[in-house]
């Protein structure tokens, strides 16, 4: 698979798939879209990266541990949910707030902390098994 | 946006609108912390010098809260939390009762112990390939299992628990373990897709997938519904996952393989869950099938007791004998559940925490064992006596207690299982449940005969490696086991605190409509949750 | 429209079925895919089929307008499937890994962990 196209093209399209996979993370607030289908296509990004270039490449260029940034996203997750005991109100109960940041109100809530989270944990864990399938093909 | 406030809406009838006490958060507190606690143990996985500092404390705050969730529901009854302010039957209902609470409770103690003697026996490469962080995801997915009061959330967590588990068992990926994992794996998963698909049954016949919601509408649909269908499926998943007799192979194909410590909390934990679903299943919500089908289960429990106690007679290799005394608890515990009176259910649940903890701490006993001995297998095992007789007077004593002799924690919940048996007349199943005693004496017996008792052949094995006993046994190790032990003597010598609490929750499960008034208080007109026919 | 997914869903059970007796794991593994497959269509009948739109407010309501599927069988599914994925590349690696380390991928070969000559217990000293 280390055709001089593909190898060309494969940051590119990995850079493109990682921005878009934020955008429909971001979407998925109110739209079709969310965490999980993002943090599927950051991992994609990162599979077809690997398939260009090796898996060291990969793992040297998103820095951590695939299985620490899930882990990353659990506590994302987790903490999202324990927000709502400092209002009283039940486990995982959505909170909001309106800061207007630069004259535009933002809708900012525990539900896309915990979105977020979710990106994460699937980016983390997909990424880790991609990567361990394709260091056991060139054994 | 602010939404509360520019719609005309009543959202009383969709949201809790009382704010609950902050007491209640103790329902999520248990999972909450395991889940924290796992994730920081997951982002510091490199760094093994430290880990085992964060997850001793991740485990003992789960143990806090644990126990401050047993004491809340002991003095209050059942706490009940709805996920999100959303009213049940829309939101998640996370309910515990004293089975639930008790069970977490037993769960939290058996996960601090096993945090502690891992602290010896998992190894620096262990803890980078991430013992820790799986140990606290599977005590989470364990402990929600037990507190959850919806069913289609309950199969999350078992899939929950089940990834984690697969974790833990593939640790350090030797070929053993990978050919034990692969059908450990492969026939779970198809345990607990078999759950789903009775969980798909159970929506498209009652609309609603809360337990306690169920639980009061099963009576209306008794008579058209297919329940007995869905019921008799949700025996097949769960007795799978709790490896009773004709389906229990994985259990003793894989448990032996992984790390001593992670076979303990498989051995305590991972098949109680199924008994744990069993008993909800058949005794919140399908009171009635349960009458239908308890000739079957208790058939089932009779064999997998007497067929379970005969395999761990017939294996040499020690931890394989374990996994079939495992199995044979389990009959035990389905024994109460076919019997279904106060007195039967209230000796199935004791036996489960006795179970729990004794089938762990034997674990943790071989592990010590075969720390000093090098070998899993009877016909080479020998010598101990004499270079620990310390570890002969505990194993000893775990050995009476699994047996059932007094004045251990195994007394007590077969003497009430044998009551409760022969008050309806099942003298077949009294003698089942002692024909599996005696053999698990024998069975038990010959590990203690031949391991403690008899000399090592020092011609047959080479004199250097028996002399100096080989180092001596670390005090996290030797000192969860102990504290395991001496909850099992706690428990044999003063059962009374015990088998009241066991006692009402048998009330308790006889009587599902407390459930279902706990999470549906009388007053408020229930919702009705009613699907368009088609 | 029940009838005919019932006998899809039928008809995806008697294929995985059909994997899950092979001997070979990774037609098994294929069988269980298949089956998470199965179990979710059930799932989706089971809410009863309809020909509604999406279960979408739309802005500057409070309900929906007119009448809308059943959201909730879809969610089901959806976690269904999510899982059902992480067990696939798990059980994937998984098979993966014990076909490279045991060299086979016959079941009835797979006797690393417990031995097909393993001697019985001694019976006395």
């Amino acid at each position: 698979m280390r055709t001089l196209i593909f190898r060309s093209v494969a940051p590119y399209l990995s850079s493109l798939m990682i921005l878009f996979s934020i955008f429909v993370l971001l979407r998925g607030h109110n739209e079709p879209g969310g965490g999980f289908i993002g943090g599927l296509i950051a991992a994609s990004a990162m599979a077809i990266y690997g398939i260009a270039f090796g898996v060291s490449p990969v793992r040297r260029a998103i820095r951590f541990h695939p299985m620490a940034l899930s882990g990353f996203g659990l506590f994302l997750a987790s903490v999202a949910g324990i927000l709502s005991v400092f209002p009283g109100v039940p486990f995982l109960t959505g909170l909001w707030i309106y800061p207007e940041v630069f004259g535009v109100e933002l809708a900012l809530s525990t539900p896309l902390v915990f979105d977020i989270g979710v990106y994460f944990v699937v980016f983390g864990s997909i990424t880790s098994t991609a990567l361990a399938l394709e260091e056991r093909e060139r054994d | 946006m602010a939404l509360d406030a520019s719609y005309d809406v009543d959202i009383s009838q969709a949201m809790v609108v009382e704010l609950p006490p902050l007491a209640d958060w103790l329902v999520v507190a248990p999972l909450v912390v395991g889940f924290v606690f796992g994730a920081l143990c997951l982002m510091t996985r490199k760094d093994t010098g430290r880990q085992p500092f964060v997850a001793i404390t991740g485990l003992l705050a789960m143990l806090a809260a644990d126990i401050g969730l047993f004491w809340h529901v002991y003095t209050n009854g059942t706490v009940v939390m709805t996920m999100g302010r959303w009213l049940p039957p829309f939101g998640i209902t996370f309910a515990a009762d004293m089975l639930g609470a008790l069970l977490a409770l037993v769960t939290g103690i058996l996960g601090f112990a096993g945090g502690v003697y891992a602290l010896q026996d998992i190894s620096r490469t262990g803890r980078r390939y991430g013992f820790y962080p799986f140990l606290l995801l599977m005590l989470s997915g364990v402990t929600a299992a037990f507190l959850t009061g919806d069913i289609f959330n309950l199969y999350v967590w078992f899939e929950v628990l089940l990834i984690a588990s697969f974790g833990l068992l593939v640790l350090g990926s030797e070929r053993e373990q990978l050919d034990g994992a692969t059908k450990y794996a492969f026939l779970n998963l198809i345990a607990t897709t078999l759950f789903l698909l009775a969980v798909a049954y159970i929506y498209g016949v009652f609309g609603t997938l809360n337990m306690a919601d169920i639980s009061r509408k099963a009576a209306s649909v008794r008579d058209s519904g297919p329940l007995f269908t869905i019921t008799a499926m949700l025996l097949f998943a769960f007795a799978m996952k709790a490896a009773a007799f004709p389906l229990n192979f994985w259990l003793p194909a894989s448990y032996h393989t992984p790390r001593i410590v992670v076979s303990g909390l498989f051995a305590g934990l991972l098949t109680k869950v199924g008994v744990y679903a069993l008993l909800r299943i058949f005794l919140t919500l399908f009171g009635a099938e349960r009458d239908i089908l308890a000739g079957t289960i208790a058939v089932i429990a009779a064999l997998t007791m007497v067929l379970g106690a005969m395999g761990a007679l017939a294996q040499n290799d020690i931890r394989r004998l374990l996994g079939y005394l495992v199995i044979s608890g389990i009959g035990s515990m389905l024994a109460g559940l076919a019997l279904g009176s106060a007195t039967g259910l209230s000796g199935a649940v004791l036996y489960a925490v006795h179970s729990m903890i004794v089938m762990t701490a034997l674990y943790f006993l071989v592990g010590i064992m075969v720390e000093r001995m090098k070998v899993f297998t009877l016909r080479e095992a020998g010598g101990l006596y004499s270079s620990a007789p310390w570890l002969a007077a505990l194993a000893l004593m775990l050995f009476l207690s699994v047996s059932g002799l007094p004045p251990f924690s195994g007394l007590w919940p077969k003497a009430l299982l044998v009551k409760a048996s022969l008050d309806v007349g099942a003298w077949w199943l009294a003698f089942a449940i002692l024909l599996s005693g005696l053999l698990t004496t024998i069975a038990v017996a010959r590990v203690f005969a031949f391991s403690f008792w008899r000399e090592r052949d020092t011609a047959q094995k080479g004199a250097g490696e028996v002399q100096p006993a080989p180092a001596a046994t670390s005090g996290a190790m030797a000192g969860s086991l102990t504290a395991l032990l001496l909850l099992t003597v706690a428990v044999g010598v003063y059962p009374e605190p015990v088998v009241r609490v066991t006692d009402r929750i048998a009330a308790e499960l006889k009587a599902p409509s407390r459930y279902v008034e706990a999470v549906f208080p009388p007053g408020s007109e229930p919702l009705t949750t009613e699907q368009t026919e088609p | 429209m029940e009838t005919a997914m019932a006998i899809l869903t039928g008809l995806f059970f008697a294929v995985s079925i059909y994997l899950m007796l092979s001997r070979h794991i990774i037609r098994i593994l294929l069988g269980v895919a298949i089956l998470s497959n199965a179990v979710n269509l059930t799932i989706f009948t089971n809410g009863r089929i309809t020909r509604e739109v999406p279960p979408i407010i739309p802005e500057g309501k409070a309900f929906p307008v007119e009448a809308v599927a059943n959201p909730l069988p879809q969610a089901l599914v959806l976690t269904a499937i999510v899982i059902a994925f992480a067990f696939f590349a798990f059980l994937l690696v998984l098979v993966f890994r014990s076909y490279q380390e045991l060299g086979t991928d016959d079941t009835d070969e797979m006797r690393e962990a417990e031995p097909p000559n393993e001697p019985a217990p001694p019976l006395g000293y």
